[in-house]
């Protein structure tokens, strides 16, 4: 949505003419839709930048938010959003700082307006409207930023390694596994038996309510990586539901040692690993 | 690295010897490590990319290869080109599959490299050479 | 031509490879380490790969021809140290390494060569004796 260059002139010479009485207007106009929620002096500041920005643009030749020359108008509405994210405010919040200038804009152009008024008007509308929605796409990256790493965070705290036995690491895999968690689980599961120079891993998931048939194979794998690398998983825990589920879906899991619980398993691997044990039980007998 | 990958522009690399598959591997992992591959994604494009050179250097009779950053906006990724002007691949289904092989090897060249990316493109045909193109973005 | 270097500590071969071997090199490897089984009489092989970043079907393909070689040539051999990035790498690639053995690192190789000989010789009682209780830690 682009504006031709007298239309742009006429929105410049408009803007700066009546700089304080549209930043004042501006300023009323948004601040009573976020109720208090933003002080006016940090609310004044943002909309003067954005009114400089505008301005300059729109000085500098035709308004066409996707043009070169608008890369200042389009970081100041970028930086504009980011924050209206950061502290919460929702997508209307934040589009409403841009709309509202509409609303001034009509005002200004009742009172001073000539002939092209209604044009102008139109004109000047698909202008913010572009604004707004470039707010709001800046707002949603923002958001999916924040979630992006809300999850990256989670997902750290959700899959510890932990180390049962001299040379056997657990991890007890609780909630439902997507495809990106059970990746980073298996990278994580690797990497700790490189770190502690384990050769054996149990992969509890008892806490996992259902497997489908993606998850099954990001632990298949899992396990034939670790094999590669020279050590040996055992998976523990399987409930009835998801043994059936896995014979259901037609998933091979060949010849890897399933156990029922974290405890067998252990037990398991400890006579695997031998001498110990044996003198133990021998011992007890 | 001290000057730096230029995003962007394209690099490119001869396919000619054994040591130019080692170069190819070299230049792919510069890039990825640019567009901030994870380590896993890296290893995957940097093992595919090995496959794909020694084919167009072995079935290809040699060739080139042109290493791309690109964006698509959400997120970045590097796209490799492979090029030969050697007899191209007859059947291309037969090619694709595991196992398959006419140069005495695993036959998990084109198959395996394919399982490694996100994108593979593939354009041949008998007599007019074989174009690759793969991509892997970043997570 | 890059050549990877061939040790031998005690009864073991130790082959480290450190650069990003050319396929010429592989298969130089290849046959240097079969060349020095034979002429050392040497009964296990490791091969560290901590160093490689990327094992494709081509070295994939040398590893297993190695561990053939050296079965004929009775010598065991374990390859040891690949990066979880290269495991996940082969097992996306489909390629299994059927009939090669594998540990951590080169200790647990070691520990792992030592068994498997002991496995192999009924007439060393002691050995053989201890090896019927405990159970081997060798993987599958």
């Amino acid at each position: 949505m682009a504006l031709t260059a007298e239309e742009s002139g006429r929105l410049a010479a408009l803007l700066s003419e009546h700089v304080d009485q549209v930043t004042q207007r501006w300023v009323e106009t948004v601040a009573a839709s976020l109720r208090g929620r933003l002080s006016q002096v940090e609310l004044r500041t943002q909309l003067q930048e954005l009114h400089r920005a505008i301005v300059a643009t729109a000085e500098n030749g035709v308004v066409d938010l996707d043009a070169e020359h608008a890369a200042e108008l389009r970081a100041v509405l970028a930086e504009l959003s980011r924050g209206r994210a950061r502290q919460g405010f929702s997508a209307t919040e934040t589009a409403i700082s841009v709309f509202a200038l509409k609303d001034v804009l009509l005002e200004l152009l009742e009172s001073h307006g000539g002939e092209s008024t209604l044009r102008d008007y139109v004109a000047f509308s698909g202008l913010i409207d572009a604004m707004g929605l470039f707010t709001f796409e800046s707002y949603v990256r923002t958001r999916e930023g924040l979630i992006a790493d809300q999850a990256e965070q989670l997902l750290e705290l959700s899959t510890p390694v932990v180390k049962l036995w001299e040379g056997v690491v657990a991890v007890p895999l609780v909630g439902t596994l997507d495809s990106a968690r059970a990746q980073v689980v298996m990278e994580r599961l690797l990497q700790t038996l490189v770190d502690t120079g384990s050769p054996y891993a149990i992969i509890d998931i008892t806490g996992v309510p259902a497997v489908d048939t993606q998850v099954a194979q990001h632990i298949l794998k899992t396990v034939v990586a670790a094999r590669l690398m020279g050590a040996d998983c055992i998976i523990s825990g399987i409930r009835p539901q998801i043994a059936q589920t896995i014979v259901a879906l037609g998933i091979e899991f060949g010849d890897i040692a399933t156990k029922a619980s974290l405890a067998d398993a252990l037990r398991h691997v400890l006579r695997l690993t031998g001498v110990e044990t044996t003198r133990r039980s021998r011992r007890g007998a | 690295m001290t000057a730096g990958v230029d995003l962007g522009q394209p690099r490119t690399q001869a396919i000619r010897s054994d040591e130019d598959v080692v170069r190819v591997r070299q230049l792919v992992r510069t890039v990825a490590v640019a567009a901030k591959l994870s380590l896993v994604d890296q290893t995957k494009l940097v093992t595919a990319a090995s496959e794909l050179a020694r084919n167009t250097l072995v079935y290809g009779g040699g060739g080139a290869v042109e290493v791309t950053t690109v964006d698509n906006g959400l997120r970045r990724g590097v796209r490799i080109l492979f090029a030969d002007s050697g007899p191209g691949i007859a059947d291309l289904d037969l090619a694709l599959t595991d196992g398959y092989t006419t140069g005495g090897g695993l036959g998990l060249g084109l198959s395996g490299a394919r399982r490694l990316v996100d994108e593979f493109d593939i354009d041949t045909g008998v007599g007019k050479g074989t174009r690759i193109t793969v991509t892997k973005w970043a997570r | 031509m890059e050549r990877v270097p061939i040790l031998k500590i005690g009864d073991i071969l130790l082959v480290s490879i450190q650069v990003d071997m050319s396929d010429q090199t592989a298969l130089q490897l290849q046959e240097d380490l079969a060349e020095r089984i034979v002429a050392t009489g040497c009964h296990g092989v490791i091969i560290d790969i901590t160093a490689l970043d990327i094992v494709d079907s081509f070295v994939g393909r040398m590893l297993s021809t190695i561990a053939s070689i050296s079965k004929v040539l009775d010598a065991e051999t374990v390859v040891v140290g690949m990066r979880p990035a290269v495991a996940i790498t082969l097992v996306e690639l489909g390629l299994s390494l059927n009939g090669i053995r594998t540990a951590l690192n080169v200790e647990r190789g070691m520990e792992l060569v030592a068994a498997a000989r002991a496995d192999e010789s009924p007439y060393d009682h002691e050995l053989a004796d201890e090896s019927d209780e405990a159970e081997t830690t060798g993987s599958p």
